[in-house]
């Protein structure tokens, strides 16, 4: 246990200090992942040899003094990210066969680090949800109360990260997918700027909006993961050509005199008072650390679930159309023409939000309805844009809830798509406009559920949303994780 | 509020190449209309003169240069495939016997 209530960056003192071998952190790890990965069920695939091997593969880099910052320390892979020859099934009876024939250049940077992958985990399919209960393969559950949703879509890389299944996970964010469960997980999630991470190898959902990022169990471990996932990528073309900064260099600057933006309606109707409640003292603990608390407006954030839903479901139809049975993934029988056995692939292959969703992106995108629906969502995209661009020129971050309520239960919201669409109320605006967002632990409910804030900065502002969120960490405290009575 | 009829949904569904039940039909169509009647709120926004945007990044016209890659050999292209015959991904029938 003492093992695996470590971070990342105390495991790699250890390392280095060689009190610990990776192959011994592998090992913990794996036992831990067996003792309770029956009540949690993170992961779908998990890759135990290939975790020792890269682990013995790391102890070699450490000896030779070849480590890099993460080298040895094992983490999780969502598993809408090509691994090599191992199960990629995005959460679908699509994909229940699927056998990546190359990385995805994020697991590539893993494996050519010596990061060790502990498994694939379970995602709402294709990333279609907030709870993890679309996935073909079964809901993952939250480990502070089994009875509760862990978020979505990449809720097993954060369920596994909260069970202390793995330091670290990866996961994806087209409307929140990362920082929604990484809040009500109690953990870190960061979404960073569109094209700092290389997409290639991610399965697609949205192109414009879908982005890599880490989760951790604080902050200065995930800006060490950024520093691996961020970098150009030729495979990517809309990777940013942009200089990489060293994030870790970020941590434990004085925040004296950062302005931080609170818009006015965001504490407001609809928002669960314990979470409001939370925001205020977080707003309050920025305070007393000297930074400015300015007041911004954001009038067109009102729009953003609509248009987001516009534009997420179009661009997942066109994304989603390659799933016909043909080169890889599920092919029907029903075989009478080619049409037919399309068709009857997708009907068999996909679930009833995925089917939704294409079915609502299709239209928006079909003649006589493109102007007055996807047309519209790319203008009002460009007005949620420009708030963040006026608000940007006052204030260094903008701090809001990351979600409107703590983590719900099971059944709650699946049978109502729009309820559960009203979960991404806070974080969808950061992927329309591009920009970095994450979500760190701030306090919990009475219940003992975690609540997560949102911290967003402009277009590659990292550095100074990272520095912002190591100084709240320390102001607020950590908030420990479950250790689920083993 | 009847934004989208069984028809059209028959419609969007051939266009999206996907085969839905009576009864999905059915489902489909009132859901639509939920999401659609929320999707409503749109239409109330001004947008005059605004530019459309269908991305962030200001990137345009990537290219590489013109040269030789290692790229994904036969053998690993068909690795996945349902259906492949003689190097060639194999499906039904698409031309019309005369």
């Amino acid at each position: 246990m003492e093992l695996l209530k470590k971070s990342a960056l105390e495991l790699r003192d250890l390392l280095d200090k060689r009190e610990v071998s990776s192959r011994e952190i592998v090992e913990t790890y794996l036992k831990r992942i067996e003792a309770v990965e029956p009540k949690v069920k993170s992961f779908v695939t998990l890759t135990a040899e290939e975790a020792l091997q890269a682990a013995d593969k790391a102890d070699e880099m450490i000896k030779e003094k070849k480590a890099g910052l993460l080298t040895g320390i094992p983490i999780a892979v969502k598993d809408n990210m090509c691994t090599y020859h191992v199960e990629t099934t995005c959460g679908s009876k699509m994909l229940e066969n699927f056998k990546p024939p190359y990385d995805a250049t994020v697991v590539a940077n893993l494996k050519e680090t010596g990061v060790p992958v502990l498994g694939k985990t379970n995602m709402d399919e294709f990333a279609m949800g907030s709870s993890t209960e679309t996935s073909y393969y079964g809901p993952s559950r939250n480990p502070w109360d089994l009875e509760r949703v862990p978020g979505g879509s990449s809720g097993g890389s954060a369920a596994a990260v909260a069970a202390m299944e793995a330091p670290l996970a990866l996961g994806s964010d087209t409307g929140g997918s990362i920082r929604q469960p990484a809040s009500l997980t109690g953990i870190v999630g960061v979404k960073p700027t569109y094209g700092l991470v290389s997409r290639y190898g991610l399965i697609a959902f949205a192109s414009s909006l879908d982005q890599i990022g880490p989760f951790t169990r604080n902050v200065a471990d995930s800006a060490a993961l950024l520093n691996l996932l961020s970098g150009y990528d030729p495979k990517d073309t809309t990777s940013l050509p942009h200089a990489r900064p060293d994030y870790m260099q970020a941590l434990g600057k004085d925040i004296k005199g950062l302005k931080v933006g609170v818009a006015k309606d965001s504490l407001g109707d609809g928002l669960d008072k314990e979470v409001a409640a939370t925001v205020k003292k977080s707003i309050d603990a920025f305070a007393s650390l000297g930074a400015e608390i300015v007041e911004i407006e954001l009038p067109h954030s009102e729009y953003a679930l609509a248009t987001y839903y516009l534009v997420a479901t179009a661009e997942a139809s066109s994304n989603l159309a390659r799933f016909d049975g043909v080169r890889f993934g599920h092919r029907s029988q029903e075989e009478k023409d080619s049409v037919t056995m399309f068709k009857h692939t997708r009907a068999e292959g996909f679930g009833p939000e995925v089917k939704r969703r294409i079915m609502l992106g299709t239209y928006a995108l079909s003649a006589g309805f493109y102007d007055a629906y996807y047309l519209k969502a790319l203008k009002a995209r460009t007005l949620i844009k420009s708030d963040f661009d006026a608000a940007f020129g006052k204030v260094d971050i903008i701090l809001s809830p990351t979600t409107p309520s703590v983590a719900f239960k099971f059944g709650e919201k699946i049978s109502d798509p729009l309820a559960m669409y009203l979960s991404d109320v806070f974080t969808t605006t950061a992927n329309l406009a591009g920009i970095p967002a994450m979500s760190m632990p701030a306090g919990l409910t009475t219940n003992g559920l975690p609540i997560g804030v949102q911290l967003i900065a402009p277009a590659l502002g990292e550095e100074i949303m990272l520095s912002a969120a190591y100084a709240l960490e320390k102001a607020v405290g950590t908030f420990g994780l479950p250790t689920l009575e083993v | 509020m009847s934004i989208i009829d069984k028809k059209t949904v028959e419609h969007v569904a051939n266009l999206a190449r996907l085969y839905l039940t009576d009864a999905e039909k059915e489902d489909m169509t009132e859901i639509l209309n939920k999401i659609l009647d929320f999707e409503q709120k749109l239409a109330g926004l001004n947008t005059d003169g605004v530019k459309p945007m269908a991305h962030a990044v200001p990137l345009e016209n990537v290219m590489r240069d013109d040269t030789v890659e290692e790229s994904l050999s036969v053998r690993e292209a068909f690795l996945n495939a349902p259906c492949e015959a003689e190097g060639f991904f194999k499906v039904p029938r698409i031309v019309e016997k005369d």
